[in-house]
């Protein structure tokens, strides 16, 4: 029987865990990823020719980095690697590629996704203005560049990369204004039993908080937000929220980052047709899977914050645990030990998502309670109003109809920022319940593809 | 639930077809029941490219086009509403010197049909879309077909028959249909009974599971349509552009929406199946279609593609639709499988079916279109379009 064709989709942790197992075990798969170096988005690395170090770059992460980094070294002769390499579509077995303008074409008997997670967000009257990042975007502008996104930071949302990025932000020399979460405190003391689940995590965490409040930013919880100030011509001028104690209050600042944790980028999936499960802890859509990783179709596995949200220890895991998956479906020889311990790691990384996931819940009383005036579909330019009336006035009580009625959805980003908040707001103004309103669905291309990816013949 | 509802029509498929022949028969006074699997618009109607075109249709189809063309003109005084008609002309390209030879004859033929069309070659061509690539030798100018919104045009006629006294039923699928005791039932898969004394099925790719019913099978095959659409940029591509040839692989027809992105279709069609409700846009069409938009628009390599969709479409062995009254049963009409360009005719066709369901004629010519030449299994090839 001829060598099975494996390919993995995305070298960040998932992805590269899996193709080690994957080579330990006689297999050369094919690893396709868009980025420029290997590392995904956690373990970035920086470009050729920056020299700042490990520590400097990962903080507490700095060993698993390097460890991470270091097998991919050892790895890269005994797997075929192919750096920007977009995966923009999937179909009949073939995941379709674009590199450089060229587009590609990688048939595969067994499929690996690890493509990882882009921040939740959540719009806030004002957030089209010039200025507004993501926290992904924010970290990643300090990581790969050594820039930041402004010289008079406030860092808004929930999570922990909320915390993270404020911390890295003030370390490296940036005036962070203020780090305003909308999650109480008390949500964060309340899940303390499930992120007890990975003890050093969880100092590391308190040793986080500790620092945020040793930098001497202002830092306030369960805020609510009310506007980013700012003009089209100077971008962002501030930020309004309503603090716990009822005041509203302005920062004046010149940049924003923001997000609300983070969502699987499950678009590959989708197209590969994997079926879908809703969430009611996270109010959101995810691919289903088993303990191991397997999705709904044979032969398409799925791993990493791509799928479930638990950061890059529980990405190295899954990936692994998928390579297992795959090795007991191709009646190869599976590392049973070591499997088993994998499994319960698994666990444990799947209650401590759990536990961040109720210390930082998804706001979803924040996209409902949304002004008419704001904008929620940024790509379009489409208010909150124009969808509540395609909701109430015109039947849309269903997200796929209410982006046709009223493009929420249909731009560049394809609904990844704004699509979790507008199904909010269509369940709140129609009374269906999230689950029935829907999520919308994957259409290729994966993100934008050059028109002139044509006129070169794969 | 179950109660009996009553009218003088029912209306069975929520596309363009049947949310405008609603429309249209409220116009007249007629009571009327509209039933819809899933929502108003949502398959053919709502995912095709928008072309409102006339010119390169089948000749005997033109009164038709002609009679639709004019109520897109007043569509949104009729409906309230805007469905982003845009009366911007339409080039229908040619790559050789025989297809330059085809569309002008072409517009010779469509004269007396009352539809003008300028032929235009080399330098003038260019001087009036100096955006066209090199390889365009001729083109026919039809100055007043142009585009729309698909995804707005059928639901907007759902919500004003409804306004006007239609019943909407969307979100219910109609598993039987039957004549009883000179009136007409369905029954759907809720067990929901509708009852009415006319009935007219306008139900696109599901048309024939209907019509064979009433002992009436049409030949239907589903495809996608593979569309796809551009990031914007500034409005600067007036007319819809088509390429007329008989390769399939260059099949190809583009438009700008006036917000500025560029939505783009044709070539191969794709996989589609009335049993999952799914249709599919094949990655190697899409790659196929950029390296054909460029030919025709060159500019147009610098743009990114955001986007792409299908749906499904029923097609007919002879590329022309089912239209107009039962051969075998008296009060029960048809209007389905549009083979892809029943978009532009989808007003007309709603009031033509009004006429003819109202007053038992139509002023407009239909009967190329009658079932009756599917009854003995033949099917004769007419051949359309492009």
């Amino acid at each position: 029987m001829a060598e099975p064709r494996i390919i993995i989709v995305g070298a960040g942790p998932a992805g590269i865990r899996a193709a080690g197992m994957l080579v330990a075990a006689g297999l050369r798969p094919v690893l396709l990823d868009e980025g420029q170096r290997d590392g995904g988005q956690i373990y970035r690395r920086q470009p050729e020719g920056f020299t700042r170090t490990p520590e400097q770059l990962y903080g507490t992460e700095a060993a698993r980095a390097v460890a991470l980094h270091q097998s991919f070294e050892r790895l890269k002769p005994q797997i075929d690697y192919r750096p920007r390499h977009l995966a923009w579509n999937v179909a009949d077995g073939v995941v379709h590629t674009i590199s450089e303008g060229k587009p590609g074409q990688f048939a595969y008997d067994v499929l690996i996704i690890a493509a990882g997670a882009t921040d939740r967000l959540l719009p806030v009257k004002g957030w089209q203005h010039a200025g507004v990042y993501s926290l992904g975007g924010a970290q990643i502008a300090l990581k790969a560049q050594a820039c930041a996104i402004g010289r008079k930071v406030v860092f808004l949302g929930t999570g922990p990369l909320l915390q993270l990025v404020a911390l890295q932000y003030h370390k490296a020399g940036a005036q962070v204004v203020a780090l305003l979460d909308t999650s109480p405190f008390l949500k964060q003391v309340l899940a303390l039993p499930k992120l007890a689940a990975r003890p050093a995590m969880l100092v590391k965490g308190l040793r986080l908080v500790g620092g945020l409040m040793a930098s001497g930013m202002a830092i306030h919880r369960g805020v609510t937000p009310v506007e980013i100030h700012g003009e089209a011509e100077a971008g962002v001028t501030g930020v309004s929220v309503r603090l716990a104690s009822g005041e509203i209050r302005r920062f004046d600042c010149d940049a924003v980052g923001l997000g609300y944790h983070l969502r699987p980028e499950a678009q590959l999936a989708d197209l590969a047709r994997c079926a879908f499960t809703f969430d009611a802890k996270t109010r959101q859509f995810w691919p289903e899977i088993d303990a191991d990783g397997r999705s709904s179709v044979a032969g398409v596995y799925l791993a990493g914050d791509g799928v479930r949200t638990q950061g890059a220890d529980g990405a190295e895991i899954s990936g692994a645990l998928a390579a297992c998956a795959v090795l007991a479906d191709l009646g190869r020889p599976v590392p049973e030990a070591e499997r088993a311990a994998l499994r319960e790691q698994g666990r444990i990384m799947e209650r401590f998502r759990e536990g961040i996931a109720e210390a930082y819940p998804w706001p979803a009383h924040l996209a409902a309670d949304l002004p008419d005036d704001a904008i929620l579909c940024r790509c379009e330019g489409i208010t909150v109003g124009e969808l509540r009336e395609a909701a109430t006035e015109k039947g849309a009580d269903e997200v796929n109809r209410a982006k046709a009625l009223t493009r929420v959805g249909m731009g560049r980003c394809q609904g990844r920022y704004c699509g979790h908040a507008g199904a909010e707001i269509v369940a709140a103004a129609t009374g269906v319940p999230l689950e029935a309103v829907g999520r919308l669905r994957g259409q290729a291309p994966v993100k934008p593809l050059p028109v002139a990816a044509g006129e070169v013949q794969p | 639930m179950t109660e009996p509802q009553r009218s003088d029509v029912l209306i069975i498929g929520g596309g363009i077809m049947g949310a405008s022949a609603a429309f249209f028969l409220r116009q007249r006074g007629k009571s009327v029941t509209l039933i819809e699997r899933g929502l108003i618009g949502q398959q053919a109607s709502g995912t095709n490219f928008g072309n409102v075109r006339r010119q390169g249709r089948y000749l005997p189809q033109l009164p038709l086009a002609n009679r639709s063309r004019a109520i897109w003109g007043r569509l949104n005084d009729l409906l309230g509403e805007d469905a982003e008609f845009l009366p911007s002309g339409h080039l229908r390209l040619a790559y050789t010197e025989e297809m330059a030879e085809r569309i002008e004859q072409y517009g010779r033929d469509a004269r007396p049909y009352g539809l003008e069309l300028e032929m235009l070659s080399g330098n003038i061509l260019r001087d009036r879309f100096p955006f066209l690539g090199p390889e365009i030798r001729a083109g026919s100018y039809s100055p007043l077909d142009g585009h729309a919104n698909p995804r707005l045009a059928a639901p907007a006629f759902g919500r004003a028959a409804k306004r006007a006294g239609a019943a909407i039923v969307e979100r219910a699928e109609v598993l039987s249909v039957e004549q009883e005791g000179g009136s007409f039932r369905a029954q759907t898969a809720d067990g929901r009974i509708f009852r009415a004394e006319q009935m007219l099925i306008t139900a696109g790719a599901w048309g024939s599971r209907l019509s064979q019913q009433f002992g009436e099978p049409a030949p239907l095959v589903v495809h996608g349509p593979q569309m796809a659409v551009t990031e914007p940029v500034p409005y600067a591509l007036e007319p819809v552009l088509g390429i007329a040839t008989t390769i399939p692989e260059e099949i190809i027809y583009l438009r700008q929406v006036k917000r500025g992105n560029i939505v783009f279709g044709g070539g191969i069609r794709g996989p589609a199946s009335a049993e999952t409700l799914r249709a599919y846009v094949k990655p190697e069409n899409t790659l196929g279609q950029l390296s054909q938009i460029t030919r025709i628009v060159p500019a147009l390599r610098r743009l990114n593609v955001i986007r792409v969709w299908s749906g499904i479409e029923s097609y007919l062995p002879d590329d022309i639709p089912i239209m107009g009254p039962s051969a075998r049963v008296s009060g029960l009409h048809y209007a389905f499988g549009f083979c892809g360009h029943g978009f532009q005719l989808g007003p007309g066709v709603g009031d033509v079916m009004a006429e003819l369901i109202a007053t038992g004629q139509t002023s407009t010519p239909i009967e190329p279109f009658t079932i009756a030449r599917f009854a003995g299994g033949a099917t004769n090839q007419t051949g359309g379009h492009p």
